[in-house]
Order: C-alpha cells, then structure tokens, then sequence
C-alpha cells in the first residue's frame, strides 16, 4: 500500500482521513505533534476535541462526506435489545 | 489465577473436578447447567482453560473432552438465547456492510452509563465500574485475536493492524491491558489477572465469554468481526466521557489515560474495523454478511444490559437520563 508513496493517506466515508506509512505530523512552525501509534485518524468534520486527531465526534453531529448515495441519516436497524 | 467460586451445579462439578488431573466429567444431573450465573460461569472456566488457565489446575484439562462437551452444551444454550435476542439482519452487499454498521449503532438506544460516570458518579460507583469491566479489559483484545489464523487477505491485514495497536505496537506499557492495570491501581483496587471474577454478575460475564465464543468457534468468525466493529464504533465518545468523569473525581492523569488513550485509538480502529476488516472480508465471503451484522448486534445488547445492571444498581443516586 505504501511501497510508492511514503505514506498514504485515505478518507473514510462519513469519517476522518486515516493516515498510514512513514509520515511527520507537525505544526506550522514544524514542531512535531505526537503521534502515539503508526496510523493515525485526522479528523475531518472539524469538530474533534482532540484536534488534529479525530475523536469520534463526528457521529454525534451527523457529518456526512456527500456520496451520490447520501440520502440523509442512516436508517435505524432492525437489532432490538431484550428487557434486562 | 485462582478458581472462581461456583454459581450452581454445572458449575460446582466443574471447578471440584477441576482441582484434580484430567479426567471424565460425571454425567448429568451433576453438570446439568442451572441458571444463567451457572451458564456464564461454566462458560467462563472453560475458555480461561484456552487463555491464562488457572493456577491449581493441571492445563491438560484444555482440551479434556468431557469438558469440551460441556463447553459445547453451554455454547448451544448461549447461542440460541443470542440468536432469539438479537434480529436476523438481512444479508446486504459487501460495500454496504460498514453503513450497515454505522446504522445500527446509531439506532442502538444503550443506557446512559457514559454521562452518568461523567456527570454523577461517586467514586465508589466508578470504583465499581472498574471492577466489571476488569474481567474483560485485563484480557482486552485477546478474544478477538482468536480471528486472525481464520482470515486472509486484506481484512486479515485490517485485524492485525488493529490488534498491534491494542498491544501497544510491540511496547509492553503501551499494551491496553497495561493501561488499564495502572487504572486500577490509581484507583487502589487489585489489578492481579482475575482477580474480580467473583465480584461480577453473569451479565458482565457474558459480555466477555460471548467473544470468546465467537473466537474460538472458526464457523462464528463472521460474528467475532462484526462484534469487534461495533465495539470500536461505541467506544471513542463513551471514554472520552469516562475519562472526564475520572478527572472530575480528582484522577492522576496516569489513572485516566486507559480512556484518553481509547479516545484516539478507536477512532482510527473503528475506521478500519468497519471498512478494511468487514468490508473486506464479506467481500471475501459474501454468505457472511448478515453473521457480521449478527456479532455486532450481540455487542450492542450484551454491553447493554451489562450498563443497565450497574446504572439499576445506583439507582438512588440523583440520575438523569441524558444520552450518552
């Protein structure tokens, strides 16, 4: 996957980039951020707490990247939960 | 570890027999399972024969068969209730099986143990809470390693790039099951392997066994990713409030870093736990999908009602149901 580019970078439908192989994550001044494992996710919808990472949030706000597909929230499924 | 005290006849027939070398099982009526705290107990014993095993016990008992039948027998009755607890999914194409996913997460209506520990919790109740889900989280990714040998290809890649970094990508004091060791220590609570088993009801229980039992069942592997998913696609927002409820209750910042790290971490497992792992592998096998969509609906019920009980449990404290 990485064999021509150094690293790759790939977004996920509904979700943040995934960023994977030899990369530098830095600021503006090119500090180094660190990144505390080899892929790391970038969020996308740009309401992460934990920016430049992603940190779930974009489910709670519904983002959605815009497939020709998209038709608005998903549609709940049929798994059901026993009383308990 | 030690021996867990028995819940009911299958169980008590099992641990005495246990304690001596491999040998037959009798015969019901002794191994008769009895109730669900029996069911998960037995359940319980057997797989952690095929992990850490126990200290007292001889570890050719593993593969004993007479203990495989009881196994088996349990699994059975774990199963069905499964099977009727949970709705079939109907079947749908690889590329919309991480919709699918994502669909039923959304639409999974969890109690609010997330905001309570947030928001309410003493510490005696996050205590507590601790000390559930240390059955699973001292084990954490074990079970769902028991898939790798069973897949190929892409989404075998996808698990193990998961599982690498649930282990810490090779650094030990990295490893989840690390993280959440020094978690309970800073609670000052016991974080010996095992060491709480007793302390849970068998729905906690069963929220470990039934991932063991999609693990080491090859023909539930389907179910074992789907599970997996949906417990990466639950997890991001749920610890960043635990560790915000630990932080408000005074935390060592090495105390809350098992949730900030899952934070971050599961982000990127749900990514690819959902899209390079199930997608791919029903792509793989097609005939696979709705068993995914099944394992993920049984993560959802079973971490569910495992909520349920302790948030029934504190149900004099001044709670709110607030989503989670």
């Amino acid at each position: 996957m990485t064999d021509e580019a150094g690293a790759t970078v790939t977004p996920y439908d509904d979700g943040p980039l995934l960023v994977r192989g030899d990369f530098a994550l830095v600021t503006p001044d090119g500090e180094p951020i660190e990144t505390r494992r080899g892929t790391i996710a970038l969020c996308r919808c740009g309401k992460s707490a934990s920016k430049p990472f992603c940190d779930g949030t974009h489910k709670a706000i519904g983002f959605r990247t815009g497939r020709p597909d998209d038709a608005g929230p998903a549609n709940p499924g049929p798994a059901r939960r026993a009383a308990s | 570890m030690k021996l867990p005290s028995e819940r009911g006849p299958a169980s008590a027939a099992l641990i005495d027999a246990l304690r001596r070398p491999p040998h037959d099982l009798p015969d019901a009526p002794a191994t008769r399972i009895g109730d669900d705290e029996d069911l998960q107990l037995v359940l319980y014993v057997c797989y952690e024969l095929h992990y850490r095993g126990f200290d007292e016990v001889d570890d050719r008992w593993e593969w004993q068969p007479s203990v495989l039948r009881l196994r088996a027998a349990a699994e059975e009755r774990f199963e069905a209730a499964l099977r009727s607890r949970v709705a079939a999914h109907p079947p749908v194409p690889a590329d919309a099986v991480p919709r699918a996913l994502a669909a039923l997460v959304a639409a999974d209506d969890g109690p609010p143990l997330a905001a309570f520990l947030q928001r309410h919790a003493t510490l005696e109740q996050f205590r507590e809470f601790v000390v559930h889900r240390s059955v699973y989280h001292l084990k954490e990714a074990d079970p769902h390693t028991w898939g790798i040998p069973r897949l190929g290809g892409r989404a075998k890649a996808a698990l193990v790039e998961i599982q690498a970094d649930e282990y810490g990508g090779g650094r030990a004091d990295r490893m989840h099951a690390e993280l959440f060791r020094t978690l309970m220590a800073g609670l000052g609570l016991d974080p010996t392997y095992g060491a709480h088993v007793d302390a849970v009801p068998a729905v906690t229980l069963a929220t470990g066994n039934v991932i063991s039992m999609f693990g080491l069942n090859r023909r539930l592997r389907g179910a074992l990713l789907g599970h997996l998913a949906a417990f990466e696609m639950t997890s991001s927002l749920p610890n960043r409030r635990y560790g915000n409820g630990l932080r408000r209750l005074g935390a060592a910042p090495a105390t809350t870093r098992f949730f900030d790290e899952h934070v971050e971490a599961d982000a990127v497992h749900e990514q690819i736990a959902a899209v390079d792992l199930c997608g791919s592998f029903v792509a793989a096998e097609p005939d696979q999908a709705a068993e995914v969509l099944f394992g993920a609906g049984c993560a959802l019920a079973l971490d569910g009602a495992a909520a349920a009980h302790l948030l029934d449990r504190w149900r004099s404290a001044p709670l709110r149901a607030e989503a989670a």
